[in-house]
């Protein structure tokens, strides 16, 4: 009964959502560049400007990491509050939980670990390519942080959690969860401390070595500001996969 | 953007999104929900929007489907509702 009306509910708001953009006119048209998201005076800055202001060619990680630092700073947070909840929830200390999964004393394939052993570098390193570059194409701190925590993840899957735990341990993650923030927050209190506004990455360049235009030094202010993301994100991903798959016991399972 | 992959890819969104609710195995939900995460990515890479492409690729379809997996083989594979 309930399924049932759970269902024609369903199919009325679908029809309401089909009559609400069922008038094309009342859209824009892709990429339409006289559009009200376009044509705003803020976009044509972001386009113009960009450049100018911070010698990134990818505007969507300078709107990312500068203009709109505090928001991708608390979204940082965001995962990080994540992380510790599930960690919060999850985890037990006692070990007299039932095993989930399979025999621990299986031993790993040898097609899958050897595959795994030429796998991981490579990855690993598209990660960091995916951090480094995220400033000239597609890619970032929270990309490349998922692919490196993805890596970890794969030699949890290949051989078990302990093997992955020994490479990064679970209270080495925790800390570089924090550690994270506290790059990124810190960036921001140093562009602070030369009397600029928090996160304001323009001033640094007095405190960089090797960077002398206000410009240079908001570019490697992102990349840092980049940096603290992956940190907090890698082990982040990674803590919550070890959790998820052992049912916090953080040892055996898959 | 072009128009005919953008409607094939439309309308293969809806079976997978259908199937991540409707079956019972939650092994092949998780799956279904990694193909819906797949699929909204080659949608958002062929509007352009490459940046959100990378990160739905790397979230959506690589580490939650990876999380889902984890977490349905710590319970039971059949749903019982």
């Amino acid at each position: 009964m309930m399924k049932k009306l759970a269902g024609i509910v369903v199919f009325m708001v679908g029809l309401l959502l089909f009559y609400g953009v069922s008038n094309v006119d009342d859209f824009p048209g892709w990429g339409d560049p006289d559009s009200p998201a376009n044509a705003s005076p803020l976009s044509q800055y972001f386009i113009t400007d960009t450049i100018k202001d911070s010698e990134v060619p990818n505007m969507v990680t300078a709107v990312l990491a500068d203009y709109r630092g505090y928001d991708t700073m608390f979204e940082t947070v965001v995962i990080f509050i994540a992380g510790i909840a599930i960690f919060a929830v999850v985890r037990v200390s006692r070990n007299n939980s039932p095993v989930c999964g399979g025999n621990k004393d299986d031993e790993p394939d040898l097609i899958i670990t050897t595959t795994c052993r030429l796998l991981v570098p490579v990855i690993q390193i598209f990660a960091l390519y995916v951090l480094a570059h995220g400033h000239s194409s597609p890619g970032g701190g929270f990309q490349g942080g998922v692919i490196m925590g993805a890596s970890f993840i794969l030699v949890a899957v290949a051989w078990d959690l302990d093997t992955a735990l020994g490479r990064f341990s679970e209270k080495a993650a925790i800390a570089c969860a924090g550690l994270g923030i506290i790059i990124y927050a810190g960036f921001g209190l140093a562009s602070m401390f030369y009397g600029e506004e928090f996160l304001n990455y323009g001033i640094t360049h007095k405190l960089l070595p090797g960077v002398e235009s206000p410009e240079m030094a908001r570019y490697y202010g992102m990349l840092g500001v980049e940096v603290g993301v992956m940190f907090t994100v890698t082990s982040v991903m990674f803590l919550i996969y070890g959790l998820l798959s052992t049912r916090g016991r953080m040892s055996g399972g898959l | 953007m072009i128009f005919e992959l953008d409607v094939l890819i439309l309308l293969l969104l809806i079976p997978a999104a259908v199937m991540a609710l409707q079956i019972r195995d939650l092994l092949a939900a998780s799956m279904a929900f990694g193909i819906y995460s797949f699929l909204m990515c080659l949608l958002w890479a062929e509007m352009g929007a490459v940046d959100v492409a990378f990160t739905e690729a790397a979230v959506g379809a690589g580490v939650s489907a990876v999380f889902l997996i984890a977490t349905v083989y710590c319970t039971k594979r059949k749903s019982s509702d």
